[in-house]
């Protein structure tokens, strides 16, 4: 049993030490034709597909509209997927992290998965850009150096919680609120950020109830919130949760006229598929696009024309951002010497960092110390039936703030 | 006698029973500080009984399959979740192509039936296949290697179905017969979860009464009690598991169904949860007893529903409902301290234990 435990230690010390030059000497080498790799990892299975194929089809167009090479090297992508969820990002990290060419990192898409996944990535000096990750958790100073090496180009929740409750505040004059998660990273951060921005306006908050993921019985949940008599619902959760809590709603006696509003994380077409007919008259919080500028109607012409759709999700244009990004910070520090590129990784996380003033899809992307780069504009929509009779989410915001 | 119970009880023992009576005074003061508190009115607590019971009959369907499989094989088809998946996942494109083409609103009934006709179907040919390829094979081999084959089927299925129907979620259409609710004595209760639960206590009684007074019903239970012996006189064994097999995936199709109807979204992984507490409701009511599951399955259905709010609340544990599957199966736990066998397990403990 002793020598069990002696051979346990000594290999877990080899590991230790093997793993730590990665982070001393980072500089990758390419050789001539070698490819600039870069990974991402998204959900690509499971209910928020559509939110993964989303932000990777905005990937691939900025490779395209970057050339699809850099300094004469070709751009290589290739792609895990994280199943929204701690294990799966746990383990499309773990493969990333595996894998020595890998210069940066896209992803997550949930900040679920990003919580364990990112210090797996940053223990191998791989930069990692969040296209869709909103938890406040990840860019916050006590998030501690294991999170050095992140960025997101997507909002913070602090924006979009605080909004949310500001229009149920002023706008609809509703008192009385409650809210439901399910226990991500994501809902629970943005729940209690709604909770907060809402009780300091001076409404009050009747209850904070919280579901696990794959739950479809949500009536007894729902019942135990209307005994609490909220007009306002609050479910800043995935498609699946998001659509069952919706279609049960107006099921459970007390809540057929309560108002609700969903986030970011459901607003796509899928979600109308799962929550039918209740999601008319429902709304949801999401980067307003009405206010985007002329390059992204062009993003929309090349998505039509490549995939013969349009975006099925709210980050598609985050994600072409992350991608820039990404990519005028390799071609800024990247050296030519002979027939080799050396990319310095840690010079790499320095330029991304720096990054300011750069004109992307969403706006203007500066990055703060923190990792936050967004320039964070979020409208809420209301879903009418014309948008449920096409299987689109409305485009036009319903309310915004600026 | 004193001397007696002490030298068969165990230290063992003893621990058990202390975790379990420590569990039971904290539900009990749970309940008692909950009601104390009043936040729920009558209404509120019939609403919770019924969406458990609604929820508990669905279980208690799948739950048969287990437990009749585990009745003349001794093993656990852990397949069964994706045979329950299969068939309201094919019955889906069913249901989508009489909307479009507007027969469902027109003939809701016969749409419906026609629905629940392929689900069975597929659900059943799945199950009977699974056992024909994946376990008839390993017939007499140790238990442990079926046991392995069935979690192996299980992901096979998964992904198989993942591959054919596509990895997003779907949802039913909506049926317009089938909203709304129906005031029952002054009750107010969805229509559907009135038909889910008739439906399936129908199903219910009709499988108990086909194995408890058909020919075909007592070579099975002659079977589940022993193999050799049910040979010997001229029972076709093999046939017998099969027809096993294939009311299990009968009524796993039909309770798919009603799963689909009450909550509409279907996916490939769907089977994984309701089969896992289909499983607990097997074992809970004693696995091999067919009325067992059908009681562990309502019991689990309602500990699921009630419990959170009652025991959880009174103790002040915000947000209960996310520890609802924690106490579905501390419940488990619970009921195996105080009865090994289960709630009906007790009559077959000595014979299939």
């Amino acid at each position: 049993m002793k020598n069990v435990l002696k051979v346990f230690i000594a290999v877990c010390f080899l590991f230790s030490v093997t793993a730590m030059p990665a982070v001393a000497g980072n500089v990758v080498k390419l050789q001539k034709g070698e490819p600039v790799h870069l990974a991402y990892w998204f959900v690509t299975s499971g209910a928020n597909t559509s939110l993964g194929m989303d932000t990777f089809r905005g990937v691939e167009i900025a490779i395209e509209d970057f050339g699809g090479k850099l300094k004469g090297h070709p751009i290589k992508l290739t792609g895990q997927d994280e199943m929204c969820g701690p294990e799966g990002g746990q383990a499309a990290a773990s493969k990333i992290a595996s894998d020595p060419t890998v210069i940066a990192s896209i992803g997550s898409n949930c900040s679920s998965a990003a919580k364990p996944g990112v210090p797996i990535l940053w223990k191998m000096g791989i930069p990692n850009v969040s296209p869709s990750n909103t938890a406040p958790f990840l860019t916050d100073p006590a998030s501690g150096p294991d999170f050095d090496g992140y960025l997101r180009t997507c909002h913070n929740d602090k924006v979009q919680g605080a909004v949310a409750a500001e229009f149920a505040f002023t706008k609809l004059g509703l008192k009385k609120a409650a809210t439901i998660h399910d226990g991500s990273v994501y809902a629970e951060q943005l729940q209690q950020v709604f909770a907060d921005t809402f009780t300091k306006l001076g409404g009050t908050i009747t209850s904070q109830e919280a579901v696990s993921p794959g739950d479809t019985d949500m009536r007894p949940v729902l019942t135990k919130i209307a005994s609490g008599k909220p007009e306002f619902i609050y479910l800043p959760m995935f498609i699946a949760e998001s659509g069952h809590v919706t279609r049960q709603c107006k099921e459970v006696a007390g809540l057929e006229k309560v108002a609700l509003m969903s986030a970011d994380g459901s607003f796509s077409p899928d979600f109308l598929k799962a929550a039918g007919k209740a999601v008319i008259g429902m709304y949801h919080s999401s980067p307003d696009f009405s206010a985007l500028g002329d390059s992204y109607g062009k993003f929309l012409e090349k998505h039509k024309a490549k995939y013969g759709i349009s975006p099925e999700a709210p980050f598609h244009a985050h994600a072409y951002d992350a991608a820039m990004l990404i990519l005028n910070a390799i071609d800024k520090v990247a050296v030519v010497s002979g027939d080799t590129l050396e990319i310095d990784r840690e010079a790499l996380v320095k330029a991304m960092y720096a990054t300011k003033g750069m004109k992307g899809l969403t706006g203007t992307i500066t990055c703060d110390e923190h990792g936050d780069c967004a320039d964070p504009k979020i409208a809420v929509y209301k879903t009418s039936e014309a948008d449920l009779k096409a299987g689109l989410m409305p485009t036009v915001p319903f309310w915004k703030k600026y | 006698m004193f001397q007696k119970w002490k030298d068969r009880v165990t230290v063992t023992d003893i621990v058990m029973w202390m975790i379990g009576g420590t569990l039971l005074l904290l539900c009990l003061w749970g309940s008692v500080s909950t009601i104390r508190a009043g936040l729920y009115t009558k209404s509120h607590w019939i609403d919770f009984l019924i969406f458990g019971l609604a929820q508990g009959s669905i279980y208690a369907l799948i739950a048969t399959g287990y437990t009749m499989v585990y009745g003349v094989l001794k093993m656990i088809n852990f397949a069964h979740g994706e045979v329950f998946m299969s068939g309201p996942f094919t019955g889906y494109f069913v249901a989508t192509a009489m909307w479009r083409s507007d027969f469902l609103d027109n003939h809701p009934i016969m749409a419906i039936v026609a629905i629940f006709a392929v689900a069975m179907f597929v659900s059943t040919m799945v199950a009977f296949l699974v056992e024909k390829i994946a376990y008839r094979p390993l017939r007499g081999a140790p238990r442990l290697i079926p046991l392995i084959t069935a979690i192996g089927a299980s992901f096979f299925l998964q992904y198989l179905f993942k591959g054919l129907y596509g990895s997003g979620v779907n949802a039913y259409p909506d049926i317009e017969i089938l909203n709304g609710f129906w005031m029952i004595f002054g009750i107010r209760v969805l229509k559907i979860q009135v038909i889910v639960i008739i439906a399936a206590i129908v199903l219910m009684l009709v499988l108990y009464n086909f194995i408890m007074l058909t020919r075909v019903g007592k070579a099975i239970r002659a079977v589940s009690e022993d193999k050799e012996a049910a040979a010997l006189m001229g029972i076709n064994v093999d046939a017998m598991i099969s027809t096993t097999f294939i009311i299990g995936g009968m009524a796993a199709g039909a309770a798919g169904v009603l799963y689909a109807l009450m909550f509409k979204q279907v996916h490939f992984f769907m089977g994984f949860l309701p089969g896992l507490k289909a499983f607990t409701a097997a074992v809970l009511g004693g696995i091999g007893n067919i009325p067992g599951a059908m009681l562990g399955g309502i019991f689990l259905g309602l500990i699921e529903s009630v419990a959170p709010a009652l025991f959880l609340d009174g103790l002040g544990i915000i947000a209960p409902y996310q520890l609802k599957d924690a106490i579905a199966f501390t419940m488990l736990v619970m009921v195996l301290i105080f009865r090994p066998t289960g709630i009906l397990g007790e009559r077959l403990a000595s014979k299939k234990a």
